[in-house]
């Protein structure tokens, strides 16, 4: 069997999903493809049924937060691989904070519910479809989503662990 | 009248909540399991977890990276220091650094050690579930002589802080390599003395075949990997898929199983501990000359000698403990063969001295999911095996 290379991935995605792929790239040697929410399921649906490439392992997910991009402060990341070629594949997805919602995979993989509900847990990413979205690892009386950027660590208002010429 | 109250009581059948946990002495962790159970068969079953979740992905987005190790200690606590080297690959793979073969040989035999502890660990807690004690008492003992090794590494036992960021703290001693070659003469016997309380022992098999069983779809749908995986029937490991720490040096096989119930993970990893220690023979005698750490001077402690005598060491010393460095940004994804199996380091860096995000994929919290599923109709006294042999670890489940 022949090699699966970068570039057919990126070419074989390219042609099937044109402008759903928002930009790609391949940091250490990672496919990486910014993709549009929306289509962000047939994706990696297209990938599992796909009879080159073979997606048949769902690795991760995970959340981002950038409070500087307008629109698109959430970033979902999700990481798949296929495990005959030894291929990884990283996809990623950009929410606005106000409606953060993108299709549950859970469907495709059942791996997919825990993963789904940390990142809804610590982001609060809604994910549509997904059986059972409550928190996991923190008390459900929680109303917040502490791994977003406008929780510090510390209490803001400490001074004594301010210190201007460590850029802490 | 008779009758109709035998019928009504078939229709409304009663079932009893069971609450197993949170702390409960034979789950060997903090999980709770909320049980639907018809007499002593599991109808349904639900966990809660995050008892002990100590948001170590939020911490780390305020420590430089080599305050990060400690963090990945208290993840898989039964195998830390297959974490701690995990996290230190990581920041190489970030920033471009290529490591001496001499220190990813020591590194490949620490891990080694920590995979035998950690299958140790596991397998012996199945013999303690299924009643047969004296493995685990004989075992432990062998545990603890790999943790007098980590002891002659790097000082510590359990939560290692071992290796740093460009190599390996320090070159091993002459005790070290006395204490693994006393390991590698003497382990194997009590070891094989281990197989034969169990692997062929009836009542221990009557326990454990089919018990937990999960089919090979399943497993991969759910996210195993690890011994899980492997004894499903599927061979990934990431130590030959992509391998990492010169692993693709070393001669080994993959043991597999067939049906993946409690005894094929057991001989799953009682298979690995002996190709663990072939590896660790390779390795020992393969071992390669030279340096121990890569030229990484903004991450690797200089020298305490040049730190007192000369002034470009003490600024680098300097700056290594105050946290000062700043990383390249990059995004980086890299995995190693923990414990329990795939060990995940996403790391998102914006160019500071600490991670922008980190996530770390472990495997007990991905695995762990399929549990309810795997205890279905079986009886009580099974759930408590399935989840030992799992080998759910509550570190590394919460995170």
């Amino acid at each position: 069997m022949s090699e699966i290379t970068n570039e057919y991935i990126i070419n074989a995605v390219k042609a099937h999903f044109g402008s759903q792929i928002l930009s790609t790239d391949e940091p250490y040697g990672l496919v990486t493809f910014t993709v549009n929410p929306a289509s962000l399921k047939d994706i990696i649906q297209w990938l599992k049924n796909h009879p080159e490439i073979k997606v048949n392992f769902l690795t991760d997910i995970c959340g981002a937060h950038f409070p500087d991009l307008k629109n698109q402060e959430l970033n979902v990341i999700y990481h798949v691989q296929s495990m005959v070629n030894n291929i990884r594949i990283r996809l990623k997805c950009f929410l606005p904070i106000e409606n953060p919602t993108i299709a549950s995979v859970t469907d495709l993989f059942a791996g997919a519910n825990w993963m789904e509900r940390e990142t809804f847990d610590f982001y609060g990413i809604q994910f549509t479809g997904h059986p059972n979205l409550k928190r996991i690892l923190n008390v459900d009386e929680m109303d917040y989503f502490p791994l977003r950027k406008e929780y510090p660590l510390e209490d803001g208002t400490r001074t004594d662990k301010e210190d201007q010429y460590f850029g802490r | 009248m008779q009758e109709s109250v035998v019928n009504r009581k078939i229709e409304e059948k009663e079932y009893t909540t069971l609450n197993l946990g949170p702390t409960h002495p034979a789950t060997h962790g903090i999980f709770q399991n909320v049980l639907k159970m018809d007499g002593e068969i599991i109808m349904e079953a639900e966990q809660t977890i995050g008892y002990i979740h100590r948001a170590f992905e939020k911490i780390a987005e305020r420590r430089p990276y080599n305050q990060i190790t400690p963090l990945t200690d208290r993840l898989n606590y039964c195998s830390s220091p297959i974490n701690n080297m995990g996290w230190h690959m990581t920041v190489e793979k970030l920033l471009g650094v290529e490591i001496p073969k001499r220190a990813e040989y020591m590194r490949v035999i620490i891990m080694e050690l920590a995979r035998i502890s950690d299958h140790l660990v596991c397998n012996a807690v199945v013999g303690v579930d299924t009643g047969a004690l004296t493995g685990f008492t004989y075992m432990f003992q062998w545990r603890e002589k790999i943790y007098d090794i980590y002891e002659h590494i790097c000082g510590a036992r359990l939560t290692t802080n071992i290796g740093r960021i460009g190599g390996m703290e320090r070159d091993f001693n002459d005790e070290v390599y006395k204490k693994i070659r006393q390991f590698l003469k003497e382990f194997p016997k009590a070891f094989s003395e281990f197989c034969s309380l169990l692997e062929r022992n009836r009542i221990f098999v009557d326990r454990t075949v089919d018990a937990g069983a999960i089919s090979a779809e399943k497993a991969l749908s759910y996210g195993f990997t690890g011994p899980n995986l492997r004894a499903t029937g599927v061979d990934y490991d990431v130590r030959v898929q992509n391998p990492y720490s010169s692993y693709q040096d070393f001669d080994f096989i993959i043991p597999v199983g067939t049906k993946g119930d409690t005894y094929d993970r057991f001989m799953v990893r009682q298979g690995e501990i002996w190709e663990s220690l072939k590896i660790i023979q390779q390795a020992m005698e393969n071992m390669p000359q030279g340096k121990y750490f890569a030229d990484v001077p903004e991450f690797f402690m200089p020298p305490k000698e040049d730190v007192y005598n000369n002034m470009e060491a003490l600024i680098w010393h300097f700056k290594i403990v105050m946290g000062e460095t700043d990383v390249p940004k990059g995004e980086v994804y890299h995995a190693v063969e923990g414990g329990n199996g795939e060990l995940g380091f996403y790391l998102l860096s914006d160019g500071g001295r600490s991670p922008y995000k980190l996530h770390f994929r472990r495997p007990s919290f991905i695995y762990y999911q399929a549990y309810p599923e795997m205890i279905k109709g079986r009886m009580l006294a099974d759930a408590i095996l399935t989840m030992s042999s799992m080998n759910v670890i509550a570190g590394e489940l919460d995170a």
